[in-house]
């Protein structure tokens, strides 16, 4: 409310200024709260446990893997130039065999952090246990050793890949269009591709 | 179909055919370049994407039960056994109770898609293998089973029925008894079906090893659901891995042993008398109560990401959800199984006749509109 003893003062009032106690200002432009994002808490059951803790110990130095894990499946970050490695120690140790590879999935956080995120999701049908392979690209270098040749279920995970997100995997047999035409520019996967508004007649 | 010739080497002149992508056999808009020899397929590329329309980039502009319809829409068969496998992935976000009964219906409902979706392969498999009859059979008990699809859910295809958190609706006092009466028609005409096809000799001629994949080729490219299990390999997911409430079921994992065409019907047919027991069960036990668990405004699971593997009609069916914790998912990818089976059509039709290109395919069992997305 104005200062009764000056009439002007409600013109004087500059709307920008923070900590003003004037109530139609704050009426107009309520504050809103900042909600507070909560984050899925980690739930690993005994098996991922043990998986985990196997990891920590025995994964190769060479491989300089980050192990953590995400809601119920534990994760494995490597850097692209690792990541052969990485799939081939998840593959052909003993103790893992890690023989079927699930799903190859890339997470644009472009607007966010700059980088691509590549998700190969594997499943180790002997011992039922379940692993996620992280690798972070950076935008400027989208490229990654293909991974068709250790499991060939990738092969078209990654062409897939290639064709929606731009990602270029050294060592793929083919890496042709799959879901799109050949002419199609652009890669609509990514968060910067104008989608909705995207006419093609 | 287009024919074409090209001149390879100087000794054999090799053919190119053009199969589809609008051909009845082809099960969908696809397209398949045949290379043969005389008869014999020499080499096959498959051509995809006349279907793909975005669903998972659609599904970061949507809300989260708005993109259950986008789910009906994947694998159009096996409407209900998609809706499952999203609701489960931001149920695992959220770290939702679902009701028991609501666990229940849903995992009746889905069990009668999977024997709906076997129906229809058995159909038209008999049909891509020149019989008419089977289909007539297998139509008819689908329409059986969407009948009850509809009074239940109100749709016979796109139900949009399980919801985040339960199911939309409670099903009718009379659900059990119909559900009774639904089985007990179809253990007999599943019996029926099994009389009529499997051990005829002439498609048992055109079905044996024939698009034979052994167990480490299957599980190398990925093959999952009846395709990989014909191969003998051991893995369903329902009992392997076990999500929803399918932990308290008895029933039997059918397995094939060569991994053949054959191999592939014949899992198909004897799952459905698997799912046929899952039902008996469950309906005993349905309790009664709540069906769904309220959530408060828009859903909006916590920050964070999860992976969530069913066992749809087709195999594994895998869903991966990104959530920032808004009320939209950051990213969506679905793993459908017909995408990853598909691709093992390069390897089952080596050195086969151009004649079997078509049971080779129609032994997978793709639906395109999983395959495009």
């Amino acid at each position: 409310m104005a200062d009764p003893k000056n009439p002007d003062s409600e013109k004087i009032v500059d709307p920008t200024a923070a900590g003003k106690s004037d109530l139609k200002s704050e009426v107009k432009k309520p504050v809103r709260k900042e909600r507070e994002v909560p984050t899925v808490p980690v739930n690993l059951d005994e098996k991922s446990e043990q998986l985990s803790s196997f990891l920590e110990s025995n994964c190769p130095e060479n491989i300089s893997a980050l192990i953590g894990a995400e809601a119920d499946i534990v994760t494995i970050t490597v850097d692209k130039n690792n990541l052969i490695d990485a799939c081939n120690y998840l593959k052909n140790d003993n103790k893992l065999q890690f023989n079927y590879l699930s799903l190859v999935t890339v997470v644009d956080y472009e607007a966010i952090s700059e980088t691509f995120e590549l998700n190969y999701h594997l499943v180790s049908l002997k011992f039922r246990q379940k692993i996620a392979i992280k690798c972070n690209l950076s935008v400027n270098d989208l490229s990654i050793p293909s991974i068709s040749k250790i499991w060939t279920t990738a092969n078209w995970f990654e062409r897939e890949s290639h064709d929606l997100f731009g990602v270029i995997f050294e060592g793929h047999p083919n890496l042709a269009p799959l879901l799109l035409y050949e002419e199609f520019e652009g890669f609509p996967g990514r968060k910067s591709f104008p989608f909705h508004d995207y006419q093609e007649w | 179909m287009q024919v074409s010739q090209s001149k390879i080497n100087d000794d054999a002149i090799d053919l190119m055919i053009n199969m589809g992508p609008q051909h009845p056999s082809t099960h969908g808009v696809f397209r398949l370049v045949i290379w043969v020899d005389g008869e014999k397929i020499q080499k096959v590329e498959p051509h995809i994407g006349y279907l793909h329309r975005g669903s998972e980039k659609i599904c970061e502009s949507e809300s989260y039960n708005q993109i259950i319809t986008l789910f009906d829409r994947l694998d159009y068969v096996g409407n209900l056994n998609n809706e499952l496998a999203f609701s489960l992935a931001v149920e695992k976000l959220m770290d939702l109770e679902i009701p028991e009964r609501a666990q229940y219906i849903r995992v009746i409902l889905c069990e009668l898609n999977r024997i709906a979706s076997h129906m229809l392969f058995y159909g038209v498999y008999g049909l891509d293998a020149g019989a008419t009859t089977p289909m007539l059979y297998g139509f008819r008990e689908r329409e059986r089973i969407q009948e009850l699809f509809e009074s239940v859910t109100g749709a016979r295809l796109m139900h949009n029925y399980i919801r985040i958190g339960g199911i939309k609706e409670d099903v009718e006092s009379d659900f059990k008894d119909k559900v009774h009466k639904l089985i007990n028609d179809l253990k007999k005409s599943v019996d029926e079906c099994d009389d009529l096809l499997s051990n005829n000799e002439m498609f048992l001629v055109r079905t044996k090893n024939i698009g034979i994949i052994t167990a480490d080729e299957a599980i190398d490219l990925g093959l999952s659901g009846p395709s990989l299990r014909a191969s003998g390999v051991l893995e369903d997911i329902r009992v392997t891995d076990p999500y929803s409430i399918y932990d308290r079921f008895d029933f039997g994992i059918p397995v094939g042993s060569k991994g053949d065409c054959w191999d592939r019907y014949f899992v198909r047919v004897q799952e459905m008398r698997e799912s046929i027991k899952i039902i008996e069960q469950a309906l005993v036990d349905l309790p009664e109560g709540e069906i769904i668990t309220p959530i408060k405004g828009m859903v909006r699971p916590p920050k964070g990401e999860v992976f969530v593997r069913t066992e749809s009609p087709r195999g594994d069916l895998g869903v991966f959800v990104v959530s920032d914790g808004s009320d939209k998912p950051y990213r969506v990818k679905v793993r459908p199984p017909s995408f990853v089976n598909l691709q093992a059509l390069e390897l089952m039709l080596r050195d086969t006749y151009l004649a079997d290109a078509v049971l080779v395919l129609g032994s997978i069992d793709i639906i395109m509109g999983e395959v495009d997305r």
